[in-house]
């Protein structure tokens, strides 16, 4: 029987999981989390008692599918597989579980410090993203989250991040975020103080036409946006973030303001405690790239995603799906899972023939989807521009403290600087920490790329290397070589 | 329509008393309790808490930077910036957000001395 491996458990992991396994072949899910249905969709630890109605509002429903289709497809069903051989592939789900390698038609994992490897006839990668960070001065405060970690720390754990929390940047996540504290924060006396778009409003109406691909989206992110109003958040547009002021020594360390310019170009500021800021998604390519994916460059995200074709295929038996190769959202996310599962059956001679009609509707919700998001990318722009201006002691690398100004230097080096991105990371060590670039990678290739002086030139990319996260030092196979 | 009242939620903290605590718990666990301790603080969190979570609501950081000692609490809490590296258990090194509290875990935001070798 054909094994499929699939990598993420989110919207698109579990379509692709479940629409493979109903066609019989085994299905190998793995997750580095502990539960399935990703960032947007993930579900609390049990015995966490949320008010997922309160919290999620007309998100509900899409939470309750994908879940219910992650309970069916990992529930125990061996009695079933007994009495019908041949129904359905087998699913082992495997929690907890970093993919840190692929080579040679084979998934190198580590899971509580043991190592294993999986062969695979077709394997499906649907790692998703986290946030675009674009540093300000003062990000690394103890109090300043991406967007997605506040969330996460909602979501997963029933706390806020604060008690007086900005949410800013430009993102989809932005009022989404904001709302959902707004909607828990009231019981425990914290509130939202304040929402700063760095976008200004006009970009948004300029936005319409293709943001009208997805009707339903755009009503709901309007809707986001009145609730905050009606619930007395502020909420401005077209702002320049100046610092995350605060203190990171001593009893009281942690953020304590936010300095911005407002849309006059007056010099404002917010008192809080906390700060969740980000600028869109970057994708978790890394094990695509692994995996012999070609990287693309995009120019209207500003961004590498792994050239794949219509169906997903980016390398003999790999497919992905999601946000990892084409920055799309949950539902995207889903449409993209099942395409990518039916071009493995395909490929894998499983194909049934005929027009599947659920098939149908998946590409034409993906096409609608890859149209919002661009109107989404233009309507919450990525402030490539802030990088020529940025002043030298910011910090661009957040492991290691390398700046802005150690970047630039390589790039204007008197003695015939570096002028590619890999390059300058082999002689500053920004992309070198633990995080491999994911947090500096974006800005730190606005910054070359604007040191360079060339306003048309893309952005580079770091390359990835595996393991792809870190892995325990002690770290060792299942069972001894011998 | 407006939500009733919520009881305060979970256990009285030590951090949330001593006003250190960063994270707002606004759900409460309806677990075991687990006891751990934060810094040598004892702290009751629950079955299903995580290691970062638990330290949130005793203190203010997580880590200190090795480049420059300054406090750090965590950035991505899903795994992907490595910045809540904390201790546990004398030793071992794990990231808070994505690791689960367990009975009787000592959880340290600093790397723990090595014992002088001859005692």
């Amino acid at each position: 029987m054909a094994r499929a491996v699939i990598v993420g458990a989110g919207p698109a992991g579990i379509t692709a999981a479940a629409t493979l396994a109903a066609r019989g072949v085994d299905v190998v899910l793995i997750e580095e989390g502990r539960r399935g249905g990703g960032q947007g969709y993930r579900a609390a630890p049990p015995g966490l008692d949320l008010p997922m109605r309160r919290l999620l509002g007309g998100d509900l429903a899409a939470w309750r599918r994908i879940q219910a289709r992650f309970v069916a497809l990992t529930m125990p069903m061996k009695g079933l597989h007994e009495r019908f051989p041949g129904f359905a592939g087998q699913v082992e789900f495997r929690p907890g579980t970093l993919a840190w390698n692929i080579a040679d038609s084979v998934v190198h994992t580590e899971c509580a410090g043991t190592l294993d490897e999986i062969a695979y006839d077709a394997l499906v990668l649907a790692t998703g993203a986290t946030d675009r960070i674009m540093p300000v001065p003062g990000w690394t405060l103890p109090g300043v989250y991406t967007l997605g970690g506040a969330q996460t720390a909602l979501k997963d754990q029933g706390c806020l991040i604060g008690r007086q929390v900005v949410f800013c940047g430009a993102s989809p996540l932005l009022y989404l975020a904001a709302l959902q504290y707004a909607r828990m924060a009231g019981a425990a006396g914290a509130r939202v103080v304040g929402v700063l778009d760095t976008t200004p409003f006009a970009e948004k109406r300029r936005a319409l036409p293709d943001l009208l691909a997805a009707p339903g989206l755009l009503l709901k992110g309007l809707g986001l946006l009145a609730a905050l109003k009606v619930r007395g958040v502020p909420v401005r547009h077209g702002v320049r973030l100046s610092a995350f002021t605060g203190t990171d020594q001593g009893e009281g360390a942690g953020v304590d303001g936010v300095l911005y310019q407002d849309a006059a170009g007056r010099t404002q500021r917010i008192e809080c405690d906390a700060v969740a800021f980000g600028f869109g998604l970057r994708p978790e390519s890394q094990l695509a790239e692994l995996a012999g994916a070609a990287l693309r460059y995009d120019p209207t995200f500003r961004q590498w995603f792994p050239a794949q074709d219509a169906d997903g295929r980016c390398a003999p038996k790999v497919y992905v799906a999601g946000d990892n190769c084409r920055i799309g959202g949950a539902r995207a996310a889903e449409a993209a899972g099942l395409i990518a599962a039916h071009a493995a059956l395909a490929d894998l001679g499983l194909a049934n023939g005929g027009t599947d009609t659920q098939l149908v509707a998946a590409r034409r919700t993906l096409a609608a989807m890859e149209r919002f998001q661009r109107g989404l990318a233009r309507a919450f722009a990525w402030p490539h521009h802030w990088a020529a201006g940025m002043a030298d002691e910011t910090i661009v690398c957040r492991c290691e403290n390398v700046t802005v100004g150690a970047v630039r230097g390589a790039v204007l080096d008197a003695r015939g600087g570096e002028r590619e991105l890999n390059r300058v990371k082999a002689a500053v060590r920004c992309g070198m920490g633990r995080c491999q670039g994911r947090f500096c990678g974006n800005a730190a290739a606005e910054i070359v790329a604007a040191a360079l002086g060339d306003a048309q030139a893309e952005p580079g990319r770091l390359r990835a290397q595996p393991p792809v996260k870190p892995l325990p030092v002690t770290a060792a196979p299942k069972e001894p070589v011998t | 329509m407006t939500a009733p009242p919520r009881e305060p939620p979970g256990t009285e903290q030590a951090g949330a008393r001593a006003g250190r605590a960063r994270w707002v718990r606004v759900a409460r666990f309806t677990g075991v309790p687990v006891r751990v301790s934060v810094d040598g603080i004892a702290h009751e969190a629950h079955a299903g808490e995580s290691v970062l979570s638990a330290v949130l609501a005793v203190l203010g950081h997580a880590r200190l930077n090795e480049f420059d000692g300054g406090k750090r609490a965590g950035f991505c809490v899903m795994g992907a910036c490595q910045d809540c590296w904390v201790w546990v258990d004398g030793g071992r090194r794990v990231r808070g957000c994505g690791t689960e509290v367990a009975e009787g875990m000592a959880i340290s935001t600093s790397a723990p001395r090595l014992e002088a070798a001859d005692g």
